[in-house]
């Protein structure tokens, strides 16, 4: 009998997902590790690993789906020796089982939950171990591109990843007219890239393509979309921070285990910024703007594959400066090898990007959606302020607040930087 | 009152019209095709399948004949003319009924007569048909004409057929007697089809070729194959010789033959059958007012198979060469959805259009030769394989033969499949399928060929190109 894979719980609180892509399709040959498909989640797309060796037999539910419910079957694997006359039984008792919705949900019937018990539900991930790996720092491949064998051969030899051209053959399949296309336009304007207005020719000798890691695909959508579909404004204040720095050295002197961060310090100030000011703590959506009650902060982190990833320090408002430093440690560490638990990092209320260990002395940052603000924090520098119509020198810190103009109004975004503003040039408050 | 207005008139019947008209009733267009002589056109009545059944005539007399070299007790005691072509036109009449009854499974309405573009009028075209008595006039609307009148064949000055002696395909393919002697004027597709079936059956036969070999579309190597196994049979081969003048003497047709740069001479043959290519049908259907182009006997056409005139499309043998009914066939489907808005319509690749001559041995070729490869600036891999290394070819007594495989050296494209040698003809689909599915060298080495077939030599060929060739 065919091995059910269903759909895997990729979080503990996670009750449904969307099947973003198959990457194997009908009839191909899985072994176990292989990546099969992607699952979406509102916050990340991860890899679903087969447990399992044999033939994909059947996808049950086409990719693109939405709102598919935890441990509702999804594919039909066909053990070694079994032929397809044995899926649509399978099938059948497939659709029989838990009606996707209805599973996690209903309490009232003692959920029978017939075959589902038998041959393991392949992708199911363990709650504890790191099972699923998030798509994060697996550099897999995308999804198969439909490519005739000579268009392969040329893309390769020309240094073109295939993936980048559209095909125009049957069923868009790319042919050899495509990639010679392609590379006589300067590998651009048929990916209806931003350089074809320009011209812009690439000469393969001179440059290199590196595929895109699922990581970087889900960065680019995203961040694409934000840009094209959030209205963005920005507002900017400077704060002096030469009492903050006080504080934090007093801090961390006093305990020679505690090594506060300036960073920790702003993650604390943007929560109880977002507590003082809750009409800025919300998520645009087109039925109503969602307010949160909790201030969980996400945190920006550059990951060592050279991604980006957001890790949340929950409920920051209710922790201690200390705590929240010791929480970042942990999770700024994972975060860079890729080692977060989707939980870990999906969710979330607001979110902080700190460049200022760059020597950024300001910038905007993108919305991370469906947020509605995103905190851009620059590098703590002596600078000439005046101060009762005196030059004077202070250590002073730039904060560019961006907002989501549907749910967060100019008004309201600069009461919250104010807020946070205010909170970081009296620091005590922060430990209060 | 029989219906008149359609949203697809097909003019001809033939194998780029019929097929078209099918296509067009499978999406759902209301179609008609107008037909003033058979339906299936040429190719089923007087070209492609009644001469295949005169050559399957001529190949069973050559088996017989060679019966003893296989063990079989058997005498060719002659061969009956009459009954041969009796039988090619009865295959013909057979199939020509079953497209008439396709037509009819299909809805698709078959109107007799000879059709013209007619105007138009409220943004229809207009077409006006003379039924085939010349008398009844029918006036048809359509949004648009697919005009695939086809071709005949080409006449020179000083080289008109008399339809007896000095004659065309389609007397060639009727024959009431045997020529003793035969002189077959152009050596492409037809004229050596025809001069083949001839020679098997025992004229003397003469191939005159004004180019300098036999079979000129076809790769070098197999026009020179070629032109030995018809030679080893018996055939005269002029080739850079061309035939000045054709008189009809006492029965007889003098020629005046003068090979390039020499001297004309002057030879008697009982018939000349004249093979020196084929002229479309652009007169007599109403172009004249139309923005339609023609231009060398064909009408002009972009890549859907659209002319000049909104409305008016034209394919096939009539739309220019490669004349061959799967090309026709091809163009009118693409014709046909675009017409319906079918989405991702693909257009013809002619580098993927397959040739086919049903002469002994047999030719068949896809995509480019050699030469011309080399013409285009590829660098190539030419791989080849004799029939005398394949099992099946020898078993079958047919160990004649070869087959070539030219690649770019750079990409693996298969650029062209050249063969010449028993049943070609069925193999060539094989590199037809690899040069449309854009297959490298790679798969093509990859993919098992039965064994024995002769299939097997397709794989040596593409090995021998890479320098792995098994069995020779």
């Amino acid at each position: 009998m065919p091995i059910t894979i269903k759909m895997p719980a990729l979080s503990p609180t996670m009750t449904e997902g969307k099947i973003a892509n198959w990457l194997k399709k009908e009839g191909d040959k899985v072994r176990s590790g292989d990546v099969i498909a992607e699952i979406e989640t509102d916050k990340a797309t991860m890899e679903v690993e087969a447990v399992d060796e044999g033939t994909l037999g059947r996808i049950l539910v086409k990719a693109g789906t939405e709102g598919v419910a935890v441990n509702s079957p999804i594919a039909l694997l066909l053990e070694e020796g079994e032929d397809k006359s044995a899926l649509d039984a399978a099938a059948k008792s497939a659709a029989a089982a838990p009606a996707p919705k209805a599973a996690p949900k209903a309490e009232a019937a003692p959920a029978p939950q017939p075959a589902a018990k038998a041959p393991v539900a392949a992708p199911a991930p363990k709650p504890a171990a790191p099972a699923p790996r998030p798509a994060a720092p697996v550099a897999a491949s995308g999804g198969r591109v439909f490519a005739s064998p000579l268009a392969r051969r040329i893309a390769k030899d020309a240094g073109i990843d295939i993936s980048r051209v559209t095909g125009t053959g049957p069923h868009g399949r790319v042919v050899r007219a495509d990639v010679e296309a392609f590379v006589a336009s300067g590998g651009a304007s048929a990916a209806g890239g931003i350089f074809a207005g320009q011209g812009q020719k690439f000469a393969a000798a001179s440059s290199r393509v590196v595929p895109n890691s699922s990581m970087r695909k889900v960065i680019a959508r995203r961040l694409l979309e934000s840009k094209q579909t959030v209205p963005h404004f920005y507002v900017t204040m400077d704060c002096d921070i030469g009492a903050l720095l006080a504080l934090r050295k007093e801090i961390n002197d006093s305990d020679e285990s505690l090594k506060v961060s300036v960073n920790d310090f702003v993650i604390r100030a943007a929560a109880l910024g977002l507590k003082k000011v809750p009409e800025a703590n919300a998520s645009w959506g087109d039925d109503g703007i969602r307010y949160f009650d909790a201030a969980d902060i996400s945190v920006a982190v550059a990951t060592e594959g050279g991604g980006l990833i957001t890790p949340i320090v929950r409920a920051a408002d209710r922790k201690g400066l200390a705590a929240i430093s010791a929480e970042m440690k942990d999770l700024g560490a994972r975060a860079r090898t890729g080692k977060l638990l989707p939980e870990e990092y999906q969710g979330g209320s607001f979110s902080v990007s700190n460049m200022g260990m760059f020597g950024v002395r300001e910038f905007a940052a993108i919305i991370n959606p469906p947020q509605a603000c995103i905190l851009a924090v620059g590098a703590g520098e002596e600078r000439a302020v005046v101060r009762d119509g005196k030059l004077a020198v202070a250590t002073m810190m730039t904060l560019t607040l961006s907002c989501d103009h549907r749910a967060v109004d100019g008004a309201l975004g600069a009461k919250l930087l104010g807020a946070i503003r205010e909170l970081i040039e009296h620091p005590v408050r922060l430990i209060l | 009152m029989a219906e008149t207005s359609f949203d697809l008139i097909v003019i001809g019947g033939g194998p780029g019209g019929y097929v078209a008209a099918i296509r067009a009733a499978q999406l759902g267009l209301k179609t008609c095709v107008v037909e003033r002589a058979h339906m299936g056109g040429i190719c089923l009545n007087w070209g492609c399948i009644p001469t295949k059944a005169l050559l399957r005539s001529s190949e069973i007399a050559h088996l017989v004949a060679h019966a003893g070299e296989f063990g079989v007790k058997a005498k060719l005691e002659g061969v009956d003319l009459k009954k041969v072509v009796e039988r090619s036109r009865a295959v013909a009449g057979q199939l020509s009924k079953g497209v008439a009854g396709l037509m009819k499974k299909n809805k698709v309405t078959v109107i007799d007569g000879h059709a013209r573009l007619d105007g138009t009028a409220g943004g229809l075209r207009k077409v006006a048909v003379t039924g085939a008595d010349g008398k009844t006039a029918t006036a048809l609307t359509a949004k648009n004409v697919i005009l695939a009148t086809g071709a005949r064949a080409r006449t020179l000055p000083g080289l008109e057929p008399d339809g007896k002696h000095i004659v065309t395909y389609k007397e060639a393919m009727v024959p009431e007697s045997l020529p003793k002697s035969l002189l077959v004027i152009g050596s492409g597709a037809i004229g050596i089809e025809f001069a083949s079936f001839y020679s098997t059956l025992g004229s003397a036969v003469t191939v005159v070729e004004v180019m300098d070999r036999v079979l000129p579309v076809e790769d070098a190597d197999i026009s020179a194959f070629a032109e030995k196994a018809f030679t080893k049979q018996g055939m005269t081969i002029m080739t850079s010789t061309s035939v000045k003048s054709l008189k009809v003497e006492k029965g007889k047709v003098s020629a005046e033959i003068e090979p390039k740069g020499g001297k004309a001479e002057k030879q008697a043959f009982d018939r000349v059958i004249l093979a020196v290519g084929i002229t479309g049908n652009v007169e007599d259907i109403g172009l004249e007012k139309t923005k339609v182009k023609v231009d060398r006997g064909h009408v002009v056409i972009d890549k859907w198979g659209a002319t000049g005139e909104p409305g008016v499309w034209a394919i096939g043998d009539l739309a220019g060469p490669p004349w061959l009914a799967h090309k026709a066939s091809h163009e009118g489907v693409v014709a046909v959805e675009k017409i319906a808005g079918v989405a991702g319509v693909h257009p013809l690749d002619a580098g993927n259009i397959p040739g086919c001559t049903y002469c002994r041995p047999q030719v068949a070729s896809v995509g480019l030769t050699e030469a011309k490869a080399k013409e285009k600036g590829h660098q190539v891999k030419v791989g080849k394989f004799p029939f005398i290394g394949n099992g099946k070819a020898i078993a079958l007594g047919e160990a004649e033969g070869l087959i070539k495989t030219v690649f770019d050296a750079k990409t693996g494209q298969l650029l062209g499949a050249h063969m010449i040698g028993a049943e070609v003809t069925e193999l060539i689909q094989g590199f037809a399928l690899a040069r449309t599915l854009e297959t490298t060298e790679a798969e093509l080495m990859a993919t098992v060929f039965p064994h024995p077939t002769l299939s097997e030599m397709m794989h040596e060929s593409v090995l021998d190109a890479y320098g792995r060739v098994i069995h020779i």
